[in-house]
């Protein structure tokens, strides 16, 4: 059970979306823009795996899982590569540019100041642009709020896997502008 | 020097990489102007101490002294805030109420699994509503955001408490994303 009465049964962050809607305005424009909008040399799927990363080290089942199922519904993969991606991304199969950056948010989420500049010039050698070095450390950072937010509040989530990647070709679809997020 | 080649580089802190990304500068002004000065029954003056508080145990001096700032603005203390935040505001006269969340912020600050049923009954108990502890989190949340944005990227900072006095005036009184 959370920890505040939000009235309403909804899980993860949406039950505090519903709960707030004046700082869930802000909150989905934020990440709709990270995420979502295609006006960036990153993926989708690219971005939402960059998530659910972060997400798996900050140990939050909610996030990892929605942004993880997000990941996989973009790049084609399933459950168990994502996991595979989240627990050891440098045996797998990725690009180079995407262990690089998946490395700098690995850094950012310990801390910003843990990010080194031997860390941007392997994602520069690896074809990384500053914007997608921005972007990736932006993305990181704030699913270090994502997951705060959620965890902290203590939540609640659905424990079957399945619920998530059942979820993710409509969240895909809709986005998450306010609008549709219900 | 940061470390991706920033549009104008005087720019500091958070401000370079706004000015660098106005397609992201638009939900995080928008963020912050509703988590610092929108609608809520915590005074802005608390919510700056609560910004400055996590900004200063996450070590990000830029976001430290400017929130501080903004603080010392809202409530007219004078700039000797921004180091009695550093100090766990020993002697400053805030209330009960805010000290309790203060310890929900830090413990968000570690991560949200730190934050325990003692602390939200501490608040309680010191009269926080479920909105006010709902904010408090969320505010500890962005702050973590936002440090690692601004460390993250290498940003650089004015050193002294003096360069941040109009900054912090402009963020209290004219608010975030606004000229």
């Amino acid at each position: 059970m959370a920890h505040i009465e939000l009235n309403n049964d909804l899980p993860g962050i949406r039950g505090l979306m519903a709960y707030r809607p004046e700082t869930e305005v802000p909150l989905n424009f934020l990440a709709e823009t990270l995420l979502r909008d295609d006006n960036n040399t990153l993926s989708r799927g690219e971005r939402e795996l960059i998530g659910a990363y972060v997400s798996y080290l900050n140990d939050c089942f909610f996030c990892q899982n929605v942004h993880g199922a997000m990941a996989g519904h973009y790049l084609g993969c399933d459950i168990q590569q994502i996991d595979a991606i989240k627990q050891d991304f440098k045996t797998t199969d990725i690009s180079d540019k995407m262990k690089a950056l998946l490395s700098i948010a690995a850094s950012v989420q310990k801390g910003g100041k843990n990010v080194t500049s031997a860390q941007i010039e392997e994602a520069r050698n690896n074809g990384a642009t500053d914007v997608e070095i921005h972007d990736t450390v932006l993305i990181a950072a704030a699913f270090c709020m994502f997951n705060r937010y959620v965890d902290g509040l203590a939540t609640w989530a659905p424990a079957d896997r399945q619920f998530y990647t059942n979820r993710a070709p409509r969240r895909a679809l809709e986005g998450y502008q306010s609008s549709v997020y219900k | 020097m940061a470390h991706i080649k920033l549009l104008n580089e005087e720019l500091p802190g958070i401000v370079g990489l706004l000015n660098y990304r106005p397609e992201t500068a638009k939900p995080l002004l928008l963020l912050a102007e509703t988590l610092l000065r929108g609608p809520s029954s915590l005074t802005s003056g608390e919510r700056e101490i609560i910004a400055a508080s996590v900004s200063w145990w996450n070590q990000c001096h830029f976001c430290h002294t400017s929130h501080a700032a903004a603080a010392a603005a809202h409530l007219d203390s004078g700039l000797g805030l921004i180091d009695e935040i550093k100090a766990g505001l020993p002697n400053t006269p805030v209330s009960n109420k805010l000290r309790a969340l203060l310890t929900i912020a830090h413990h968000v600050q570690k991560g949200g699994k730190n934050v325990t049923e003692e602390d939200i009954a501490a608040a309680r108990l010191e009269g926080a509503t479920d909105q006010e502890i709902h904010d408090t989190v969320l505010i500890a949340a962005a702050f973590c955001m936002y440090n690692r944005y601004v460390d993250g990227l290498g940003t650089w900072a004015p050193q002294a408490n003096e360069a941040y006095k109009e900054m912090g005036e402009r963020m209290a009184h004219v608010g975030y994303g606004k000229s």
